[in-house]
């Protein structure tokens, strides 16, 4: 199974030119023309759409495949909101329009900051940042903005536990500030006393994720809320595992002052092959005056773009519009579909079918990290053991899967477990899908017992086998030349 | 309930193999007064048919007016080819490719999206997106800081005819790491042929000082041509980086920044959206980046590289990762995880189908329809051409009254006139950025033209 390059099915002269306007270009100064044309390929509609469509053929994807990858909530990606979000006229629509011929649009995004205020808790939302990533610069940068605003101005230490996302310490760089990184203790909480000593006069704030990326809530937020904020710091929330706590606890009622959702996970827009995604920001009270703008505002029943006008005091403009907007309105139909009462069942079926897995895989003989604790919408499984006596590693197990059929889980994140797999099966998932995971785990197991090599070379079923990384790095081959 | 598919049996089953005693007890090790009971904000559930009843009454409320404003998006023909894939589940619900294997359809369409946009910019990498063009910008400047070692000012100028949403874009995402921006005016003069764009000779009271990267865009925010080979030449004659913005369509017919002046500009960057991405209200759009190979280690975001498996065949795989956050975390390039894969998709499908002489056609009869325009409007009185050189598919109106009133009373007659350009250069007075690409009809511009006399009468 493999599809020849695109550049390799082209000849002159065979594209659909005469599905085109014709026109010649005028007014191009003889020094500024292009001389020579692009080197795109020459095809037929036809061979394209073929040619895409073998491509996606070769992917697995939450649409043909249980695709468990912790951390990442690969959840059902309801048809309804891409259709709706779709729509011709929302499409068509110019983000430079007038706010009077967008009142339909921009009351969407209105509900949407309103009802994602009410599911974390927080006192004011802003839409436009375009990824996790984004979101958690734009918290950052707001906080780094309070400080200042106050005369603050030694406070650019952020507290980042070791278990954290590579986006939470990559993004207090970004920020400017310097990265202080506290411990979890062997039960997955932080070290609450690591915290105690490493907070300060110099401690802009604390980057939590909770659950965190161990797949256990932290139990003593409450405490590690009251050290920071006497200290004088803020609680960044990393919104990347909502979907375990939605409906059941609020970030802003744990005593969070910033947040950022990742709207491609917990509100299931699609994550295209790596984006678009969506980070929206949440606020409390302090952090309002400094929310990127724009924002959609309401005054007697019309709709309006809030900017710098209506925040001086906004760390400013993220994107050149106004964020993700289709990915929004993607989210917005999502959270109106799933109305009250269905927000608060996500996180319930997450974590009974987190928990159950997990549960059935220690029964199979697979060892949880943390087998105290109950499970948050995802767990972890270590096989520390099997690579010891078997030779067979987490890497591995993940590769086999693949040949039965399931896509991997994250391996070797978070990097303080050994030989880990983060398996995060989502609530919409069957129990008979996770029976059928189990089995192949378990089948897994046994080959790996019998004849380890075999799991080793593992994949064997799909376009290629194991990827030579080390050579693509060191003999770089990033585009085609014939 | 929607999307869950518990049946009552399963639960009790799943319950008992954990031991718990009911779902709730799944929640306890968080603290019980922290513990919630009802999001009572949020509304009851809708059906399928009720949420789509909803969307349709508020889409038809915003209606399909002619759209003649650009300003960094544009309405051009989507193929319908394009989306009818794009959204296909094995593109549309991926993850990110980290497990290469299984993500094989994905990658080879970034690497030959890559060889694309490098082909395109006339440069020898691309990266597989950012999130938009003001973010890649940005980027962009953080990266020049990077690569161009010698240079300790991370000083950027800018021109005042780059976009200047990119700029406020650049200056919120670059602050925190000092970099300093330097606003390099445009020729004001109103006798000049070059009037509107920036003039080399704007440059030179740097001359002599340490410049880390010099940004120019073509077209420039005004839609004018600039004059990209002298002001790429100061910028190496200086020991600056060169850094160019452009509009992806236009370089169908304008020469590559790779062929500006006598080396070729260092980074190039943009938006990807007039490449098969529908306006949709802002976004989703993508950034690309593309660069000299001697700065791919600078480069911020995903790269793809062909490679070879167990068996000697070859296949794509993520590569130079010890650049990306979930490697190098607090010292990687960027904080960027997601990007924009979806849209970059697209764009590979659309370049694809309309091929260079497509893009060709499309970038011509958008020019040849702006001339139209320009030529209707100005003939309506009050309205005057404020640039007059070479432009792409825009061009700059001057009213005689106040532009925000007129552009409301064009949306009453179905026309959204264009951007309004008094807030950030207020020294044109009443002046509107406009623009036709080839969706324009002569008949648009004839609606439009008639709704324009009609307000300014």
């Amino acid at each position: 199974m493999s599809e020849p390059l695109i550049f390799t099915q082209s000849r002159p002269g065979r594209s659909a030119v005469g599905q085109y306007p014709q026109a010649v270009a005028a007014d191009v100064p003889e020094h500024l023309r292009r001389r020579k044309r692009a080197a795109l390929p020459e095809v037929s509609e036809l061979q394209a759409v073929r040619h895409f469509t073998r491509l996606s053929q070769l992917n697995f994807s939450i649409d043909t495949h249980f695709y468990p990858l912790g951390s990442c909530t690969m959840k059902y990606n309801p048809r309804a909101c891409n259709a709706f979000a779709m729509l011709p006229e929302f499409l068509g629509r110019h983000p430079y329009g007038p706010s009077s011929a967008g009142q339909g649009f921009l009351e969407c995004m209105y509900e949407l900051q309103e009802m994602l205020k009410e599911v974390t808790g927080m006192k004011g939302v802003s839409l436009t940042p375009m990824a996790g990533a984004q979101g958690e610069f734009a918290g950052v940068a707001m906080i780094r903005a309070y400080h200042k605003a106050r005369g603050d101005l030694q406070r650019t230490e952020i507290i980042v536990p070791d278990a954290a996302h590579g986006t939470n310490p990559a993004t207090a760089t970004m920020c400017g500030c310097t990265v202080v990184e506290i411990p979890s203790l062997a039960n997955g909480d932080i070290d609450v006393e690591a915290l105690q000593q490493a907070v300060g006069p110099k401690t802009a704030g604390i980057m939590l994720t909770n659950p965190s990326t161990l797949g256990v809530f932290e139990r003593r937020i409450q405490e590690v809320a009251r050290i920071v904020h006497e200290a004088g710091g803020l609680l960044y929330y990393d919104g990347a595992n909502l979907n375990a706590i939605l409906g059941k606890v609020r970030p802003g009622d744990m005593g969070f002052d910033v947040i950022h959702m990742n709207l491609h996970k917990t509100f299931s827009t699609p994550h295209g092959g790596g984006g678009p995604g969506s980070g929206a920001v949440g606020v409390g009270q302090r952090l309002l005056p400094f929310m990127p703008i724009p924002l959609v505002g309401k005054e007697n029943g019309t709709f309006r773009w809030l900017d710098e006008r209506d925040l001086p005091q906004s760390i400013g403009r993220l994107s050149a519009f106004m964020g993700n907007a289709g990915v929004l309105l993607r989210a917005y139909v999502y959270m109106r579909m799933l109305g009250r009462d269905g927000m608060h069942r996500v996180a319930e079926f997450a974590a009974l079918n987190a928990n159950y897995l997990m549960a059935k895989l220690r029964k199979a003989g697979f060892d949880a990290a943390y087998p105290d604790r109950r499970a948050s919408h995802e767990f972890i499984i270590t096989v520390k053991r099997q690579a010891r006596d078997l030779g067979v590693n987490a890497m591995d197990f993940a590769k086999r899967l693949l040949d039965y059929g399931f896509h991997a889980p994250t391996t070797y994140f978070p990097l303080l477990v050994p030989e880990c797999l983060l398996i995060e099966p989502t609530e919409t998932e069957t129990k008979q899908d996770l029976d059928a995971f189990v089995d192949a785990l378990i089948c897994i197991l046994a080959e790996a017992e019998q004849d380890a090599a075999k799991v080793k070379g593992a994949p064997y079923t799909l376009p290629v086998r194991r990827l030579d990384d080390v050579r693509a790095a060191k003999q770089l081959d990033l585009t085609y030349r014939p | 309930m929607p999307f869950i598919p518990h049946t009552e049996a399963d639960v009790a089953e799943m319950l008992a193999t954990i031991g718990a005693g009911s779902i709730d007890a799944l929640f306890d090790e968080i603290p019980a007064a922290l513990r919630i009971k009802s999001l009572a904000g949020i509304p009851d559930a809708l059906t399928e048919m009720q949420v789509g009843r909803l969307m349709q009454s508020r889409a038809q409320r915003d209606g399909r007016p002619i759209n003649f404003i650009g300003a960094g998006a544009y309405e051009h023909h989507i193929p319908a080819a394009v989306w009818a894939i794009v959204t296909r589940g094995e593109f549309y619900s991926a993850y990110t490719p980290y497990q290469a294997e299984a993500s094989q359809g994905t990658l080879q369409l970034l690497y030959e999206y890559q060889t694309m946009m490098a082909s395109l910019t006339g440069m020898e990498v691309s990266n597989a997106s950012l999130y938009d063009g003001a973010s890649a910008l940005a980027e962009a400047c953080l990266m020049a800081v990077r690569a161009h070692r010698k240079s300790k000012s991370a000083r950027i100028l800018v021109p005042a005819a780059v976009n200047p949403i990119y700029l406020e874009v650049a200056r919120a995402i670059a602050e925190g790491q000092n970099l300093n921006f330097e606003i390099i005016p445009y020729e004001p003069d109103l006798g000049s042929e070059h009037r509107g764009t920036t003039q080399p000779s704007s440059l030179d009271r740097f001359r002599g000082q340490d410049v880390t990267a010099v940004v120019v865009q073509q077209p420039n925010f005004f839609g004018l041509l600039e004059d990209v080979d002298a002001i790429t030449d100061w910028a190496h004659t200086n020991n600056a980086l060169a850094i160019a913005v452009v509009n992806p369509l236009s370089l169908a017919i304008l020469k590559p920044p790779g062929e500006w002046g006598a080396k070729g500009v260092d980074i190039v960057v943009g938006d990807g959206q007039p490449l098969g991405v529908p306006m949709s209200s802002g976004g989703p759009y993508f950034g690309f980046m593309t660069a000299r190979m001697e700065h791919v280690r600078q480069m911020p975001g995903r790269i793809i590289g062909r490679t070879l498996d167990l068996d000697g065949k070859p296949g794509f795989t993520l590569t130079l990762q010890a650049r990306e956050q979930h490697i190098r975390r607090s010292k990687a390039t960027s904080n960027i995880c997601t990007n924009q894969g979806l849209l970059v998709t697209a764009a590979t499908i659309h370049m694809s189908l309309l091929g260079a002489a497509g893009l060709e056609s499309v970038a011509a009869a958008s020019q040849a329809q702006t001339r139209k325009l320009v030529d209707a409007l100005t003939k309506i009185k009050g309205v005057k051409l404020v640039f007059s050189g070479p432009r792409f598919h825009e061009a700059v109106l001057q009213l005689d009254r106040n532009v925000a009133e007129v552009i409301e009373a064009l949306a009453k007659r179905n026309v959204i006139g264009g951007f309004d350009l008094t807030r950030r250069y207020p020294e044109l007075g009443n002046a509107l950025l406009v623009c036709a690409t080839e969706m324009r009809t002569d008949e648009d511009i004839a609606t439009y033209a008639a709704a324009l006399a009609e307000v300014m009468s």
